[in-house]
């Protein structure tokens, strides 16, 4: 049997589970591209490529790195600003895993109950979700590729996830500022990011600001 | 008591929507006297919910999130039916359970939560329906009071099944005719708070939320004196006003008519010796704590001439 591919959807209304086609989990030390088990450092190079060749790279953070619960979620979300001016990509916050009625603002939320709507709205072509619980992780990425056509990438706190396009494993500050690097190598190189201009969406608690 | 547990992370905060801003700002962790009065004024006491409009299970739920007295140490314990259509949405720590199994899934996090964090009191809060409660889960319920686990198990009674549609409780009052029950209910509603008290729960108390103050009262002695002594049991009348066949602004007179007198909701409690020593305390403490700021207020007060 040729060894099935978690590549960008749509995989229509009920995408397989990627486990269930037998794509398996990377060991510590790798990562899977579209389910093929590879070193970490390719994947590295591999997601940085991605992000750069992307018209609308987007960062979705998740409360694991938004809420203040330790002193490493700080540390990760300076990174994650990092990845984001480096790239440069959008920062799109996914705060809770509430199902929010009568709709989310798709512009400036994602939510895992209906993550397609901002995936639509601002046409994201590839993304990276980091800090977000694995069963909501597992919810979002199925729907994101069950109908949209986005490349999606995890940086997974824990064993990593079958359903994204990539997956990490094991995340840390470390490993987000190791993304950082790839992509400023090749930018070194002379790739050039194919990003769209977009003004970062700034919030306080009487509105927007940017 | 810690407010750091709901703040942003400073790098990310610019891109939090503004609801979570005033989440933040507007948080009642760490206030001294939080209670029912901040209803309304803080977001993170439920702004939405899902249920029916108008439902008391969502005044009962913002009474009972308001009155804890260590909302960032506590996790609440669901069980399926209308109740767990709420916690998706609260901002304290929750754990919801196969229906009928809250109370031992209580028992085990009480116990791995004392040995985890053995300097910090953390309190665990059952929140079931009548059904969870009374019918599926009796078994577990009375085994967690028999074992004298040290937590609370705040029952609301709507008297019926109602998140499938209507269906007989053992909690249902005799002769009730409902939607999934035509023939009527032949039995007694169970005395659950009698058998509370039999089964070694050293504060029981049942009413209405009608009267907020009451609620916060019973919920915050029911949490203290399960931290302190053992197993402590609420049950709250909160009438699904769907299935009775009331209107959205019905629910409240509904709760009043079955708490006046000969009705079957008049207030009651029942406390152990031992809890009611430990409530006189918290009072006489109380009290010292009110004279003392009263004092001190009245010495910055300038002279006038
Ligand atoms: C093990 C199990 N049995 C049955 C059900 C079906 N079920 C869902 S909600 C419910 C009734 C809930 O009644 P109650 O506990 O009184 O809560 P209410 O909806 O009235 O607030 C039942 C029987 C279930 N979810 N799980
Ligand atoms: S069905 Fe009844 S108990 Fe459930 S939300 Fe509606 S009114 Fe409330
Ligand atoms: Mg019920």
């Amino acid at each position: 049997m040729s060894q099935y591919q978690v590549k960008a959807g749509p995989e229509a209304f009920l995408p397989p589970a990627a486990a269930s086609m037998g794509v398996i989990l990377p060991d510590p030390g790798e990562c899977h591209i579209e389910g093929r088990i590879a070193p970490e450092e390719e994947g590295y190079e591999y997601a940085a490529r991605k992000f750069l060749e992307a018209k609308v790279p987007t960062i979705f953070p998740g409360p694991l790195v938004l809420w203040n619960w330790n002193e490493n979620a700080t540390k990760k979300a300076k990174a994650i600003r990092a990845l984001a001016d480096a790239l440069p990509a959008r920062l799109i916050p996914m705060a809770d895993y509430r199902p929010k009625y009568p709709k989310i603002d798709a512009e400036a939320e994602i939510n895992p109950n209906h993550p397609n709507l901002t995936i639509w709205h601002n046409k994201i072509d590839v993304c990276i979700f980091v800090g977000v619980h694995c069963h909501q992780a597992n919810l979002a990425l199925k729907i994101i590729r069950g109908g949209t056509d986005c490349f999606t990438m995890a940086m997974c706190a824990q064993a990593g996830h079958e359903d994204a396009c990539l997956s990490f494993r094991d995340a840390s500050v470390e490993k987000i500022t190791k993304l950082m690097d790839a992509v400023n190598k090749l930018k070194k190189e002379g790739v050039k990011s194919q990003a769209e201009s977009f003004v970062q969406i700034k919030m306080t608690s009487s509105g927007r600001v940017a | 008591m810690n407010k750091d547990k709901i703040t942003l992370c400073e790098e990310l905060a610019d891109i939090m929507p503004p609801e979570y801003h005033e989440l933040v700002e507007t948080a009642t962790y760490g206030k001294e006297g939080r209670g029912w009065k901040d209803i309304g004024s803080s977001k993170e006491l439920i702004e939405q919910h899902s249920l029916c409009a108008g439902c008391p299970e969502s005044i009962a739920f913002r009474y009972i999130l308001a009155s804890l007295p260590a909302p960032e140490n506590t996790v609440f314990v669901g069980s399926t039916g209308c109740t767990s259509l709420v916690f998706p949405h609260v901002a304290v720590q929750n754990i919801h359970s196969l229906f009928g199994n809250q109370n031992a899934i209580a028992s085990g996090l009480k116990r791995t939560l004392k040995r985890r964090f053995p300097d910090v009191e953390k309190d665990v809060v059952v929140l079931a329906g009548d059904g969870a409660t009374v019918d599926i889960g009796l078994d577990m319920t009375m085994q967690s009071w028999f074992r004298q686990e040290k937590f609370t198990t705040i029952c609301f009674d709507n008297e019926l099944y109602a998140n499938t549609g209507g269906q007989e409780s053992g909690l249902m009052q005799k002769g009730f005719v409902a939607k999934m029950a035509p023939a009527g209910k032949n039995f007694d509603k169970v005395r659950l708070p009698e058998i509370a008290r039999e089964a070694g729960c050293h504060y029981v108390a049942m009413l209405t939320v009608s009267k907020p103050n009451r609620v916060e009262k019973a919920i915050r002695q029911a949490v203290m004196i399960a931290r302190e002594i053992g197993p402590t049991y609420v049950q709250l009348y909160t009438p699904c006003i769907l299935e009775i066949g009331k209107q959205s602004m019905e629910g409240l007179d509904e709760m009043k008519d079955a708490e006046s007198i000969g009705g079957r909701f008049v207030m009651k409690e029942y406390i152990s010796d031992q809890a009611q020593q430990l409530i006189d305390d918290m009072e006489a403490e109380e009290k010292a704590k009110k004279k003392a700021a009263k004092e001190a207020k009245k010495a910055k007060k300038p002279v006038s001439a």
